[in-house]
């Protein structure tokens, strides 16, 4: 379970651009849900990220994580219990390390990283087959620079490696959005089954209503701080993509577009 | 003949400096100038302890501990108390100077009867007459052997992993629930431990200590780097260590041959820097940052 209760957020305080994004902001994420987020620009969905993981901090309010209290917890030691998968499809590997390298450095997350062999060679034939799992022949350049793979290749080897370990929450930081459409549904598509099988608490940016309407049961469009629609189980099966649209529009005339 | 053992001599024991240079340099791309102050250190601690009576090789061990400590101060410097990389290797070359004077106790300690590493009852017995005008090289070659092989041992472990990570890519390290300052922290003392040997190995070959001897070693050091991994950058099974030491022989090489074309000895400080600029515009290893703004 994640919660943010009261959580206050301001940009460029005591400069005259001050800016207030969240301004008492509430929002439960219960266990095994899997929330997508929407919204535009600006509205709020990547702070309200950065917030959990602890990449920047609150100015008021808590962050609770299985009831306990993460507010000031460092963000690499929030990780031990959250993956994350970016944006940019370098960000979740190595590119000068192979990707056997990569799986063996990803595979031992939460644990001490001292002297013994960084590849564990009885793991190997396990690496093996999660890469086969992705049917991107993956497993056959086990000893091939991540570097040299293309950006899809990249992006469902960090989604991989984010979901490997025991974690238990996931985040989505429009893991798509940097994919080609083809590419981006089979990352979709995995994400989905990762976090079935695994029974991860999800958080998902994206910018994709049809992923937002079709993924995950619980769907939130977010404007200026707030959470504008926050549907989840049945009423988030009837959800269709121009509903959303429409609140979009909305928005966009209220703002003067 | 004399001019390429003495090339190949200070060639590798400037490879194990040159070691700690590609961990800061390429690895965490941080630009140690501690350097120019741990070099010296191990070199004075040497000096001191030798004309002590020290074992030889316990001092190299030892040279090495205390540029572990001197790299992870310059690491905490920067991660701790957020200085700039540049900064915090400035601040730490500058405290050395003064505190490898206070090690050595003067700016200069000649050795003279003293055990060297190169030149102790063991290695003299071991080696056959024949072979005594290539003793010091035999013996700088295995040092720097032993050196790369600890490291690419290194390397191949979990902590290794974990230092290539950071260089790499600092978010993958943060999402694998590491602090990235650690890893650097680590990095940095493994860097500054390697170049403190290295002093120590110099200062037994030269049989002296000089408080200037570490003045200009980040700039030899960046040169072997760069040399060494751009010849080899399309050889993939020539390990990166390899290549650094290989570099480190070439750029000896180039600065004895411009001393044997009539330039002075005293002129070495101005080829050494005068190469390393050659070698920056050849190889085009130029930071982005400075691509942009030129």
């Amino acid at each position: 379970m994640l919660e943010l209760k009261n959580i206050d957020k301001y940009y460029n305080i005591g400069t005259i651009n001050e800016m207030c994004l969240f301004n008492n902001f509430n929002l439960t994420v219960g266990d095994g849900e899997f929330v997508s987020v929407v919204g535009s620009n600006g509205s709020g969905k990547t702070s309200m990220l950065n917030l959990i993981c602890g990449s920047s901090h609150v100015d008021g309010g808590k962050i609770l994580m299985n009831g306990k209290d993460i507010t000031f917890k460092k963000e690499f030691q929030r990780y031990r219990d959250i993956g994350r998968v970016y944006q940019d499809p370098a960000m979740g590997t190595c590119p000068d390390m192979t990707i056997l390298e990569n799986m063996a450095i990803a595979d031992n997350k939460s644990k001490s990283y001292g002297l013994r062999l960084g590849i564990n060679r009885s793991r190997v034939d396990f690496y093996r087959d999660q890469l086969k799992s992705l049917n991107l022949g993956l497993e056959d350049k086990l000893h091939v620079k991540v570097g040299a793979l293309s950006g899809g290749q990249r992006q469902a080897m960090a989604l991989l490696m984010a979901t490997m370990t025991d974690i238990k929450f996931l985040i989505l930081d429009e893991h798509t959005a940097a994919l080609d459409p083809k590419t981006a549904d089979l990352i979709m598509e995995l994400t989905d089954e990762v976090v079935r099988e695994k029974h991860l608490t999800t958080v998902m940016v994206t910018h994709n209503l049809r992923y937002a309407v079709e993924y995950g049961n619980r769907l939130i469009m977010m404007h200026k701080g707030k959470t504008v629609i926050d549907k989840a189980g049945e009423d988030k099966e009837k959800i269709v993509v121009n509903d959303i649209l429409d609140v979009f529009n909305e928005i966009s005339i209220e703002c003067g577009n | 003949m004399g001019i390429l053992t003495g090339v190949l001599e200070q060639g590798f024991i400037y490879g194990i400096m040159a070691l700690g240079v590609y961990i800061t340099y390429k690895i965490l791309d941080f630009p140690d100038l501690t350097t120019d102050g741990s070099f010296p250190a191990g070199a004075a601690i040497t000096a001191v302890l030798l004309t002590g009576g020290m074992n030889p090789y316990l001092s190299l061990v030892i040279s090495f501990a205390a540029g572990m400590v001197i790299g992870a101060l310059t690491g905490i410097i920067h991660v701790k108390f957020k200085v700039r990389d540049l900064l915090s290797g400035i601040i730490m070359m500058t405290a050395l100077y003064s505190i490898n004077l206070r090690i050595a106790g003067k700016a200069n300690v000649p050795l003279f009867t003293q055990q060297t590493v190169f030149d102790n009852s063991i290695v003299n017995a071991v080696f056959p007459e024949s072979l005594a005008p290539y003793q010091t090289v035999i013996v700088a070659f295995v040092l720097a052997l032993i050196a790369k092989l600890l490291l690419d041992a290194y390397m191949k472990t979990k902590s290794g992993f974990l230092l290539r990570a950071v260089g790499n890519n600092e978010t993958l390290v943060t999402s694998l629930a590491k602090d990235i300052g650690l890893v650097k922290i680590v990095g940095l003392a493994i860097a500054n431990g390697l170049i403190a040997m290295s002093g120590s190995i110099m200062c037994q070959q030269q049989r002296f200590f000089d408080i200037s001897m570490g003045t200009g070693t980040v700039v030899i050091g960046l040169a072997n780097v760069i040399i060494g991994t751009n010849v080899f950058k399309n050889v993939s099974f020539v390990k990166a260590t390899t290549a650094v030491i290989f570099g480190s022989v070439v750029y000896k090489g180039c600065v004895a041959f411009a001393i044997s074309r009539g330039m002075s000895a005293t002129d070495m400080k101005f080829i050494t820097a005068f190469l390393f600029l050659i070698i920056l515009i050849i190889t085009m290893d130029r930071k982005k940052k400075v691509k942009k703004s030129a």
